[in-house]
């Protein structure tokens, strides 16, 4: 028999949650669980704090509450560089309720925002007050114990950040593969660049080679050559009924020289 | 199973049921109080046939657990219409051929009519963005894309 409890904080609902309970934030995945009755877990946990839903600044970064939904992130001014990542989720109805803490554990080839997240460095501020990068969070996600409370990401450079989402259905689609760039320059330069893809392995990761590759570099075909060919190095693509796994592997320099080099439209 | 009293407004009526922990809304909205305009397809976020608005806001009522909608205002197809008087996007419906066998028509209307209610005049790319969660296996999409956009301009045909 399954049992609803909402608690006032997410320290306390954090404290309530255990091996036959789960967490629920917008739902749009664990109720699909409840309504086809998944035997796994008999007790939902709930909190109405607040403090989950809001956005603020605090100095150059952006806290971002774990239960702040993609509509909000897309409708927030401070968060513009992230407003494409969060549409690309879902379609409006799912917008409406899908949150930045989900996301982050949400399974194959879900996840996005926390593609974007990633490719961002961001922190996530878990309930018990501890702080871990993103990249641990979602390598560890299996046994992570806790709840998210927030994220924090630094607040990039025009330009700097960018996202695109590879889905066969527009414009609403499930993820054949995502990719974000945090492209930081000095001097014209590339540096501490970060690439990030969803949807090429269980849950999103950096290319290191890649990102080493680009370092130093400039923004052009030439120079982000050896980058393309570091594209996928260290990824392991599933095969799912959206693409297989070296379909996705194919394709994946391709769409990052588009993300990297735009194409002009004549 | 034990049941919990909840109580929200649907179509402007003050509406109780008694509801089963972890039921969703669109079981409590069929099962419960009768309402049978939203249509269950999926039960899984995918098909966009059981969209109600939530406080003005577009949702899913299959994903969405009951007991979070205490104390809130639910609107359905069944609202649309005023007494005799259709609404302008069901009279733009009728109009256009945009119901075929209709399972998916009460959810595109409730799509639209959260489009409409934040973005009167629509670009078709909105109208395709605004409806881009809820799957037609008949119309082919266009019909129901063009009588939205007549909706919105007013140039849909008047009843009564
Ligand atoms: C039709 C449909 C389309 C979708 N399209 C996309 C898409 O395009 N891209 C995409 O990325 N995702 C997509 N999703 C998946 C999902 O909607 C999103 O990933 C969403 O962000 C999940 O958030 P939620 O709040 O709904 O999670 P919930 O369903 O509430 O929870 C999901 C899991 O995360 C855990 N969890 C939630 N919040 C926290 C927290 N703060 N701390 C710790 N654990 C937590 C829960 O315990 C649960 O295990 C789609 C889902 C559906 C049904
Ligand atoms: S029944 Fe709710 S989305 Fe299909
Ligand atoms: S009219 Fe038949 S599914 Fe849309």
């Amino acid at each position: 028999m399954l049992s609803v409890e909402t608690f006032e904080t997410i320290e306390e609902a954090a404290g309530a949650v255990g091996e036959r309970s789960r967490f629920m934030a917008g739902g749009t995945l664990l109720m699909v669980a409840v309504n086809y009755g998944n035997q796994g877990f008999d007790r939902i946990v709930r909190t109405s704090d607040r403090r989950l839903g809001e956005i603020s600044n605090a100095g150059d970064r952006v806290h971002i509450g774990a239960g702040v939904t993609m509509a909000k992130v897309a409708a927030s001014r401070d968060l513009a560089f992230l407003a494409p990542a969060a549409r690309s989720v879902g379609g409006p109805a799912i917008r409406n309720r899908a949150t930045v803490g989900g996301n982050l554990f949400a399974p194959h080839p879900y996840g996005d925002f926390a593609t974007a997240l990633l490719a961002l460095d961001a922190t996530v501020h878990w309930a018990d007050g501890r702080e871990e990068p993103i990249e641990t969070v979602l390598q560890n996600r299996g046994q992570s114990i806790g709840l998210a409370a927030a994220v924090s990401v630094p607040r990039p450079q025009a330009d700097e950040f960018r996202f695109l989402k590879v889905a066969r259905v527009k414009p609403k689609g499930a993820s054949v593969m995502a990719l974000a760039a945090w492209l930081p320059k000095s001097a014209g330069r590339l540096e501490n660049t970060r690439i990030a893809f969803g949807a090429m392995g269980a849950t999103a990761a950096r290319v290191k080679a890649c990102e080493a590759a680009l370092n130093g570099t400039n923004l052009d075909e030439r120079g982000i050559e050896p980058a393309l060919q570091a594209a996928t190095e260290g990824l392991s693509p599933q095969d799912d009924a959206l693409a297989s796994g070296w379909y996705r592997r194919e394709v994946a320099p391709i769409h990052l020289k588009r993300l990297l080099i735009p194409e002009r439209r004549l | 199973m034990e049941k919990t009293a909840l109580n929200f407004t649907l179509n402007g009526a003050e509406t109780g049921v008694f509801v089963d922990a972890g039921a969703n809304l669109l079981d409590v909205l069929r099962r419960g109080v009768g309402d049978q305009t939203p249509k269950y397809g999926c039960g899984q976020g995918s098909c966009g046939a059981c969209s109600v608005l939530i406080d003005g806001e577009l949702h899913l009522s299959c994903l969405t657990l009951a007991e979070t909608v205490a104390g809130k205002s639910v609107e359905t197809t069944a609202g649309l219409a005023g007494g005799p008087e259709l609404h302008a996007l069901q009279k733009a419906f009728i109009d256009g051929f945009a119901a075929q066998c209709g399972y998916c028509t009460p959810g595109m209307l409730m799509a639209a009519r959260a489009l409409l209610d934040s973005n009167p005049n629509p670009s078709r790319d909105d109208v395709a963005e605004a409806i881009s969660g809820n799957i037609c296996r008949c119309t082919g999409y266009e019909p129901i894309i063009d009588a939205i956009l007549a909706a919105a301009s007013g140039s849909g045909r008047r009843f009564g």
